[in-house]
Parts: structure tokens; sequence; C-alpha cells
């Protein structure tokens, strides 16, 4: 009598056991589903557009709506000048930011002052728009345009990146605005990058009079290569699809110019600014390849980001 | 005397380097304190009774308020929460507790480390396809779909390395006493972790809070209020979007209340979320 009771529940736990972990298994595979599932939607969506313009709208920097032209390259040159700008930009500053708060800074203030840095990535984009818009934007034009125009716009050649009318919007504009947005991205990146470099390794180069900086440059960034490539990876990737950050200070015109204070369009940006209003069609399907495109831009940047990152995974497990 | 020449060379670039260090420092930190003070400065003025309680005015009328947005932001983060938390845990739990060292589970841990940064503005365009264009209209709960896609892999993560830092030896006390999985699992290690799990959560909360990009297409936005996230939805991102690009001075002014509002609840929720951490790296 005992020993049958004791039996039902083991097989009733048995059940229990199976079913939870069924379950489990069907949530963690969700991941994978969506994943599947987003690029096979935007496929079949964006189809009557390869079907149109087949590998042409890969290489064609048409976007005309009135007469049914589309091509990705103004919006995928937007993104990566853009992208590319903000890393410039963000790449040393958030450099500074992680030797700051591992070498300078007093430990009293590391946590205060990490938290702020991490808190600015906290801040939604749309927030960074608005800002852009209203508060940076006519800084730049009044100030910042006119003395890069002076200076970089007097070389012969370069000096076209510069010109053209000064109005604070533009391709220059939406980067800077970027670069802001990606520091914290990279910067506690880097800052673990520094930190999982041995004691020891660093000692040895203080003793024999090396100085902070020169421990730096020579002794950490050659250790932790691969893991501040990752950092930098993993923003560029933040940088290529962030949307309404650009959207608001972009300009949005559909055109390819050389200037850096001409308006352009990035790809989330045109997508923002005309999915609402696009009939079912040749501009619907379009839309959607352009989101493939971008998807399968930011796919393998942020592969390649996580690959250069879980080395130095593993060089903090051969440490711990 | 060489050597003092190149002992000198080497302090000047040091000096130059730490000095530069310290200036993108300050940089970091103005940016951020800019921003809140232009959040303040123009967003305080707009916040009063009628921003809490009135709906959004109509194109060119005066008052208004973001109370239907207000509203609508918190159904659908709402029902977001309510979506991704019991998806994002199990899963978690799949990953730390079953998976042990297979391809599944590495596959899946990589494509959610992708999923966090991939463009959201996608995730938006995906729920649009497979769902608005469907049932034809825009609505609250296609919203609530496009920001669980963003939060699953946010609360999955955190819930998988806070099980991980469970020390085997409870999950052996409890299979000892003859506990079978599945309880080990919720009633011991999930419990035991369960503020570092909290911290996922809360993250999550925060991040999907400030999401616009994902709603455009989904949520879109309604100039009046609905208790039905059955139809296009108010919420205060996209609102916001729609007032700050207007030429309406009353709009604008009422999108930088929304956004001191919203900025303001999504880096309370972030302290927050660090608070719970500190206490539970202590404990």
């Amino acid at each position: 009598m005992k020993k049958d009771s004791r039996e039902k529940v083991i097989a009733v736990q048995k059940i229990q056991d199976y079913l939870f972990h069924k379950i489990t298994f069907f949530f963690a595979s969700l991941v994978l589903l969506f994943l599947i599932g987003i690029i096979i939607t935007l496929v079949i969506a964006a189809l009557p557009t390869f079907k149109e313009f087949g590998f042409g709208f890969f290489i064609s920097d048409d976007w005309d709506i009135v007469n049914k032209k589309f091509g990705i390259l103004i919006s995928v040159y937007g993104t990566l000048v853009t992208a590319f700008i903000a890393l410039l930009i963000a790449v040393p500053i958030s450099f500074g930011i992680a030797i700051f708060l591992t070498e300078i800074c007093p430990p009293m203030l590391k946590r205060f002052l990490g938290t702020a840095i991490e808190l600015l990535a906290a801040v939604p984009s749309i927030i960074y728009g608005m800002f852009g818009l209203f508060v940076f934007a006519p800084f730049y034009g009044s100030y910042i345009q006119p003395f890069l125009q002076s200076t970089i716009g007097k070389i012969p050649f370069v000096g076209v990146i510069v010109s053209g009318p000064m109005n604070g919007i533009g391709m220059l504009c939406a980067g800077i605005i970027l670069s802001f947005m990606i520091i914290p991205f990279i910067a506690s990146v880097m800052r673990d990058v520094i930190e999982i470099v041995p004691l020891v390794i660093k000692e040895s180069a203080y003793g024999i009079g090396c100085t902070t900086w020169e421990v730096v440059t020579k002794i950490v960034i050659p250790y932790g290569k691969n893991g501040i490539i990752g950092g930098i990876m993993l923003g560029l990737g933040r940088a290529l699809g962030e949307t309404m950050a650009v959207t608001f200070v972009i300009g949005n015109a559909q055109k390819i110019k050389l200037s850096l204070f001409a308006p352009g369009a990035s790809i989330s940006s045109t997508l923002a600014n005309q999915f609402g209003e696009a009939e079912p069609g040749l501009h619907y399907s379009s839309l959607f390849a352009l989101g493939l495109g971008l998807f399968i831009i930011t796919f393998v940047v942020l592969t390649a980001a996580k690959l250069m990152l879980r080395n130095m995974e593993k060089k903090e497990g051969v440490k711990s | 005397m060489m050597d003092l020449a190149i002992y000198k060379r080497r302090k000047t670039k040091n000096i130059i380097g730490l000095f530069l260090s310290n200036f993108a420092m300050l940089l970091g930190i103005a940016a951020l304190l800019s921003i809140l003070f232009v959040l303040f400065y123009n967003g305080f003025a707009a916040i009063d009774f009628n921003f809490f309680v009135n709906s959004t005015p109509a194109a060119g009328s005066p008052n208004g308020g973001l109370a239907n947005a207000i509203i609508g932001s918190l159904m659908i983060v709402g029902i977001t929460t309510l979506l991704s938390t019991p998806a994002g845990i199990l899963a978690g739990i799949y990953l730390s507790e079953y998976s042990g060292g297979n391809i599944f589970g590495s596959i899946t841990r990589f494509i959610s480390d992708i999923m966090l940064s991939a463009p959201s503005i996608v995730i938006g365009l995906f729920v649009y396809a497979v769902y608005v264009s469907k049932v034809r209209h825009y609505s609250g709960y296609a919203g609530a779909f496009a920001l669980s896609l963003i939060a699953i892999p946010v609360i999955l993560r955190t819930t998988e390395n806070m099980l991980r830092l469970i020390p085997v030896q409870l999950r052996e006390a409890a299979f000892a006493l003859g506990a079978p999985k599945w309880k080990v699992s919720i009633n011991i290690v999930l419990r035991a972790a369960r503020n570092g799990v909290l911290t996922g959560l809360l993250l999550a909360i925060a991040r999907v809070s400030g999401e616009t990009a994902p709603l455009l297409f989904t949520a879109l936005s309604n100039q009046y209020f609905t208790s039905s996230l059955n139809k296009p939805t108010a919420n205060l991102p996209v609102v916001i979007y729609q007032f700050a690009l207007s030429p309406y001075k009353n709009w604008i002014s009422l999108a930088w209340g929304g956004a001191l509002l919203i900025t303001l609840t999504v880096l309370l929720l972030n302290i927050i979320a660090r608070v719970f951490l500190k206490e539970n790296k202590t404990a």
C-alpha cells in the first residue's frame, strides 16, 4: 500500500519533469524561431523588389517613389557614413573614459562615475533625437560648422566634405549624436578588457619604470586587442541600426552628396519616414528589402563582435 | 644628458595622455548632465495637472495633456512584461539548467546576444508583416508583441547568468533530498537568484519603455483615449516623436514634458536595478 503511493509520486514527478524540460526548451527555441521568422518574413515581403530589379537593387542609387525606381545605395551610404563618423569620434573618447575609470579615477568616485556613463546608454534614443534637433543642431550650425569650413574647408580636395550651407542638420550632425549614444557601450567593453589584464603584467611594466600612459598603450592594448576590437564592432552594430536619433537630425534627403554638411538618409531613417505612407507595391516591398539589408549588415557586424569578445572571455576563464 | 631628454619626453607624453583621458570623461559626464538639464528646463514647464488628466490636443488647439499616451504606454509595457517575463525566465532556466554544453544551447545564447543589439526598427517591420498587415489595423497588442521580442533576450540572458552563479552544491543538496529537477530549478535555484533575475526584468522594462522605432509600425498612435489594445494605441514614445517634429508650440512643449517623464522613469528603473544587483552581490 505504502509502496504503491510512493511509486505514484515518482511517476507523477517524472511526468512533471518531462513537461518542465519540454516547456523550457520550447521557450528557449522561441529565440531561434523568431530569428528565422524575421529573415523569412523580410525576404518574402521584399520578393517583388528583387524580382523587379534583380541584383540591380543593390547597386542602384535611385530612390524615386513617383517613377517606382528603387535602389539600396543611398540609404546604405548614409548608414555607413554616419556610423563611421560616430566610430571616429566615439572610439578615442570611449578609450579615454575606460582609462580614466580603470587607471586614474579615485576608488571613491569609481562606482558613481561608472554608473553615470552607463546611464548615458539607458537614455532612450528618441531623447537623443530631440536633444540633437533642438539643442545640439543650432549650436553645431552656428559654431562647429563655420569653424570646420574655415579650417578643413580651406584644404584643396578635402575641403569638399565640409562645403555647402550650414543649417545645423546633416550627416555629420547625425554622426556626432550617434557617437554619444555608442560611447557607453564601447567604453564599458574597453573597461572590462583593461580590468582582465593580469595585475602581474601591469605591475611588471610599472616596476621597470613605465608611465601609466605607456602601460596602457604598450601593455594593456596589445593584451586586450581582440576585446577592444569586439567592443568597437559592438558599437558599430548599434550605430548602424539606430533609428530615432538619426531620423531627427540627418535631414532625410534621398541623395548621395560628398559633403558631410548635406542632408542624407540612412536605412533606418528612410524606414521611419516612409513606411507609414508607403502604398502596397514596389515602394512597400523595397522598404522591406532595405530592412532586410540592414538586418543582414548588423547581423554580420554583431556576429564578428561576438566572436572577438568570446576569445576575451576565454582569456578571462584562464585567469580565474 | 640624453637620458634626461627621453625621460622628459615620456613624462610629457604621459601627462598629455592622462589629461586627454580626463577630458574624455568630462565630455561624457557633460553630455549626460546637459541632456538632463535640457530635459528639466524644457519639460518641467509642461508638466502640470492637465498634463496627467487631459488627452493629446488636436492640431492647433491649445492646452491638452498626455493622459492617453501615458495610460497607453503603461498598458503596452504591462502586456509586454506579462508576455516576456515567463518566456524569458523559462528560456533562461533551460539554458542554465538543461543545455549543459549542447550545440542548441550555444546557438540560442549566441542568437539572443545578437538580438540584444539588433536594430529595433526591423523588429517593427517583422511584426507589421506577420500581424498588422494580416489583421489590417494597427494595434496596441502588436506593439506589445514587438516590444516582447526586444525584452525576451534581455531577460533570458540575465536570468541565465544569475542562475549560473548559484553554487552546484545547493542543487545537489536538494536532489539528495529527492526533489525533482523542476522543483529544484524553480524553488531552489530561481529563488536563490531572484534579486538578480529581478534586475534583468527591470532592465528589460526600462529598455522597452523608451523604444520608439518598433512602435511606429505597430501600435502607431491615437489622438483619443482607448481602453482597448486592439486599436491603434497612443503611447509616449510615438507621441513624443510626432509632436516634437510638429510646427505647433504647445505640441513641442508637451513632447518635452513626455520626454522628461520617460527619461526619469527609465533612469530610475536602471538605478533601482543596480541597487538590487548590489544587494545580491553582497548577500
